[in-house]
């Protein structure tokens, strides 16, 4: 199994190598292991493997497969998972220093689904600490490199799994989206990435940033295998009360490529001012569905320019909460110098914690504070639900909404480090969908001239996943992804 | 009136003043399982046994809100007659202590499960309805051991077994007057609570902890005064004493011209005084916000109604039926209330004896106070309801007298046999043969000569004289009632 044949690797390429007896799942999960360690010197998308664990599960393919026993819509897959989802026996660090050595003792409600599916999970990715941030620099143990331009950030946070897929590390990975945390990153590497409707999928053992907004999702270099993937982790899970009961159609059964009379709303607000470049190809874009039969109408999201504002006081709100339990009592490390309780918080958080966490805590916990909490706070969630109308309202004329995923593409590393609102301003396009509860995804839609991958976001109604992933399916089946 | 309290202001003084005093009290609900996961709430489990990612706090977990918590605290808001909201929400409390695993309470702030109830308390006599602000629910946090290990002088140990158990916090108006209507509404709710089966209110282990809203104004006065805020009142005893305290420790600063600091104090057993806490330590900003892990809380109309429709009579009600149905006073009905046990017991007992009002007298007295005696509850009681109405039986028929009743009770305490089976086996019957106790009569009248001339010259108060001796003739078991009348009937 070369290089060449591993980066090629989708979900039916592995059942049917597996059922055809090309390989069986354990050589696939040696080969990809050995790939993906030399690759990473590369890149470090991943912050850990997980041989051991991958093995058996691969193990449990081929024994079911000799059997004679169908091994499941995942079987043998090599998947990568965010080091943000909590994988039993398995390092989860959230790549933090205070959780470097965080063992936990149950796995993510997805890591589940996605193993019974006959998913073999090689090891934990590369991420934002806690999930903060669009460039995975923010990694307490280094960041990771765009596989494209290794000068170049992967975005973030997902930013490891984005590109361990862009890579063929992994055939899909599983990532977590807060603001834009899939869909960015999937633009910056090339690939595909979707952010279900919220409560679609369980958030439990999803290591909480901002509770509200925080969503589980995969990443596939085809739309197909994000389909399969999606429909394996959706569902009601009861150990998540947000989770939603509203069945899960066959996804990759939808994908018919047929989206003849399909209603496309180009919001106005997305594209004024946007760089030329990623606006053309989108535009671009745009007119291959119009010869795929969609109808195009000019639309109006008009709260738009106040999501930033909303979105950051809400995430950081609910951050400065969920993040007090990393307080050094427990299973964080600990500062031991200390002579009092509160010179132990102080100094454990102090040192735990990266810069960006601790913005985001201090002002998440100003925004909370008596006296502030009904100008902020509760301003944001009244802003929200009139974010969350306007796309109703457009909902009612069109079936889906297409935007830029980022105003630019993938930039160097260390260009953007020091200026957080600058950071702030490339989530600008995915954060009214976050705070709609809307899916969104990623497709690609093309490269600039200098050779990067740009990404064209879909987004649709509440559950509609099918309809979103039908369009975006047959965007790549016409070539519009190609070249990305 | 402690002598600590008495010290700082005479009474004299004291009568000056008003308290004004509010209560939040928190109530453990007797759930099988905590109000977040599935974890067993059994108390005495060995430290962080009872334990799981969601009451611990570990990174990922969820709660997921206890269907059966919700619904005795639904019970127990409409028993404290408070409106139920349709929806309310659990917000996080924020705050940071070692025992607290996930930094945040999980309670509820300005969307609360219930408002706007009432309690009725019985004090010197008179009747008086205590307003009950709010009912919310809420998780309790774990424990945090500062004393018992080897190291105690340099490290907290932290239990979590009681993270995530169910409570209900009330709070009451400013309604109460002083320390003994604080006490009667304490009583109360720790009464109703049980009585509706929503928590066993044992104080002992925590289920029933109680803080107070304490301030003093000058009779009359129409304005309330600064109020300070007294926490570990975690029995009756306490509550008393720590408000009597605090009390006078108010009108001893106002009576010398100064001013009450508005903080929290800690109640000190061990002094009878009542401590300032450092402010700056505890100037909490909780953070109050909507607990985006859980969906508004939705009570609909049908649910809250099976709900009521499943509660038992409460304790005011059955004092009421108590005075109308069996005949009883006021003051009895009160104290046969005082707990479920106790009421059931009596009726038991009454519906065996025919005679409510026999029944109540022996249950409140000779019952109650063996039973106080050896230290023991109703339900270790040696003598059975049925057993004491049968023996209350004997008395109203006649069979025995109550002197005799005595007796037999305390061999029915002693040995568990019935009244009957005792009087069998010891010759105990009530002697009630006519011409027996004729013949022992004039025996008796023969002996005493003296007598029976002074009570036929006018003086009947030799009669019971008479009574007795006849009564000692018979080791006590004549029918005093007959012997009365063969008396009588005698000396003509």
């Amino acid at each position: 199994m070369d290089a060449g044949f591993l980066r090629s690797l989708t979900i039916d390429a592995v059942r049917q190598g597996l059922l055809r007896k090309e390989f069986r799942a354990v050589e696939l999960a040696e080969a990809m292991l050995r790939f993906a360690q030399a690759e990473d010197a590369r890149t470090r998308a991943y912050l850990h493997f997980c041989p051991e664990r991958a093995f058996s599960a691969a193990r449990r393919v081929d024994e079911k497969i000799a059997r004679g026993e169908d091994p499941g819509p995942l079987a043998g897959v090599p998947v990568a998972v965010k080091d943000v989802i909590l994988t039993k026996g398995v390092r989860t660090t959230c790549a933090s220093r205070l959780l470097a050595n965080y063992i936990p003792p149950y796995d993510a409600t997805a890591v589940v689904r996605l193993e019974e599916a006959g998913g073999v999970i090689l090891g934990k990715t590369n991420c934002d600490e806690f999930a903060m941030g669009s460039s995975t620099e923010n990694s307490a143990f280094g960041p990771t490199r765009n596989p494209v331009d290794p000068e170049r950030v992967p975005g973030g946070s997902s930013g490891g799994s984005a590109a361990a897929v862009a890579q063929g590390t992994a055939v899909v990975a599983l990532g977590s989206d807060t603001g834009g945390s899939i869909r960015q990153p999937a633009s910056f590497c090339g690939i595909s990435g979707v952010t279900p409707t919220y409560g679609r999928v369980s958030r439990y053992g999803l290591v909480a940033f901002a509770s509200s907004l925080d969503h589980i999702g995969p990443f596939g270099k085809t739309v197909r295998d994000n389909a399969i993937l999606l429909r394996v982790i959706a569902g009601r899970d009861e150990r998540d009360s947000t989770s939603a009961f509203a069945p899960v159609p066959d996804y990759p059964a939808l994908l018919d490529g047929d989206v003849r009379g399909v209603k496309i709303g180009l919001p106005r607000e997305y594209f004024k001012g946007l760089a030329s470049e990623t606006g053309d190809l989108i535009l671009r874009a745009v007119d291959l569905l119009r010869k795929l039969g969609c109808e195009v109408f000019d639309i109006s999201l008009p709260t738009t320019d106040y999501a930033i504002a909303c979105y950051y006081i809400i995430c950081t709100a609910e951050a400065s909460s969920n993040l007090a339990r990393y307080d050094g009592v427990r299973y964080t490390t600990r500062n031991f110098e200390a002579d009092t309780l509160v010179e132990m918080y102080r100094r454990t958080r102090g040192e735990g914690f990266g810069a960006e966490c601790k913005r985001r805590i201090i002002l998440g916990t100003y925004v909370l504070s008596a006296g502030y909490y009904d100008a902020y706070y509760l301003k944001a969630q009244k802003v929200r639900a009139l974010i969350a109308r306007d796309f109703a309202e457009a909902f009612q004329k069109v079936d889906a909404i297409i935007t830029p995923v980022s105003p630019f593409p993938a930039f160097k590393l260390g260009e953007k480090i020091d200026d957080p609102l600058e950071m702030y301003l490339s989530d600008i396009y995915t954060i009214t969908g976050s705070l709609a509860g809307i899916p969104c995804m990623s497709v690609p839609c093309g490269r600039t001239a200098s050779g990067l991958p740009v990404g064209m976001q879909i987004l649709a109604r509440h559950f509609d996943e099918a309809g979103m992933l039908r369009l975006a399916d047959a965007f790549e089946r016409a070539g519009g992804t190609a070249g990305a | 009136m402690s002598s600590t309290a008495a010290t700082l202001a005479p009474p004299e003084v004291l009568a000056r003043y008003e308290a004004v005093i509010g209560l939040e009290v928190h109530v453990q609900l007797a759930t099988r399982t905590k109000i977040f996961c599935g974890c067993p709430t059994s108390f005495g489990a060995p430290p962080n046994t009872n334990v799981c990612p969601v009451c611990l706090g570990l990174p990922g977990a969820l709660p997921v809100l206890n269907r059966r918590a919700v619904e005795m605290a639904v019970k127990a808001a409409l028993a404290l007659n408070c409106t139920v909201r349709p929806v309310s929400r659990l917000a996080r409390k924020n705050y940071f202590y070692p025992d607290l695993p996930k930094g945040y309470q999980i309670s509820q702030y300005d969307e609360p499960l219930a408002e706007g109830g009432w309690v009725e308390i019985f004090v010197n006599g008179t009747r008086k309805r205590i307003g009950v602000t709010r009912v919310h629910i809420e998780d309790d946090a774990g424990k945090s051991l500062h004393e018992g290990f080897e190291d105690s002088d340099r490290y907290t140990y932290v239990d979590l077994n009681r993270c995530g158990t169910p409570l209900i916090e009330i709070v009451s108006e400013p309604d109460l007057r002083s320390s003994e209507e604080a006490y009667a509404y304490l009583t109360e709710l720790k009464l109703l609570m049980q009585y509706i089966e929503v928590s066993t209110c044992d104080m002992e282990k925590g289920h029933l902890r109680c803080d107070a809203n304490v301030s003093v104004r000058p009779r009359g006065a129409e304005t309330f005064g600064t109020k300070t805020e007294v926490k570990n009142l975690n029995s009756f005893r306490f509550l008393k004493a720590a408000l009597d305290y605090e009390i006078a420790r108010q009108v001893a600063i106002l009576e010398n011209g100064g001013a009450i600091v508005q903080e929290t104090r800690l109640y000190n057993p061990d002094t009878g005084e009542t401590m300032g806490m450092r402010t700056k330590e505890y100037a909490h900003d909780y953070r109050y916000f909507p607990e985006p892990d859980l969906l508004p809380l939705r009570i609909s109309e049908e649910w809250r109604e099976r709900i009521r429709a499943e509660m038992p009579e409460l304790p005011s009600q059955k004092r009421a039926r108590f005075v109308e149905q069996y005949g009883l006073r006021e003051y009895d009905a009160q104290v046969l209330t005082l707990s479920r046990d106790l009421s059931d017991y009596f009726e038991r007992a009454a519906a065996v004896s025919g005679d409510p009002r026999g029944t109540a007298n022996w249950v409140m007295g000779d019952l109650l106070g063996a039973l106080k005696a050896e230290g023991k509850e109703i339900p270790e009681s040696p003598v059975s309801a049925e057993q004491l109405g049968e023996l209350v039986a004997l008395i109203s028929r006649g069979e025995i007298s109550g002197k005799l009743a005595k007796e037999i009770f305390a061999k029915m305490w002693a040995t568990g046999d019935s009244a009957r089976t005792i009087m069998e086996r010891e010759g105990l019957r009530q002697i009630s043969d006519a011409a027996l106790i004729e013949k022992i009569i004039e025996e008796v009248l023969a002996a005493n000569p003296k007598q029976v001339e002074s009570y036929r010259s006018g003086k009947s108060g030799v009669l019971g004289f008479l009574v007795g001796q006849v009564m000692k003739a018979t080791r006590g078991q004549a029918n005093p009632a007959l012997v009365n009348e063969l008396l009588r009937k005698k000396l003509g």
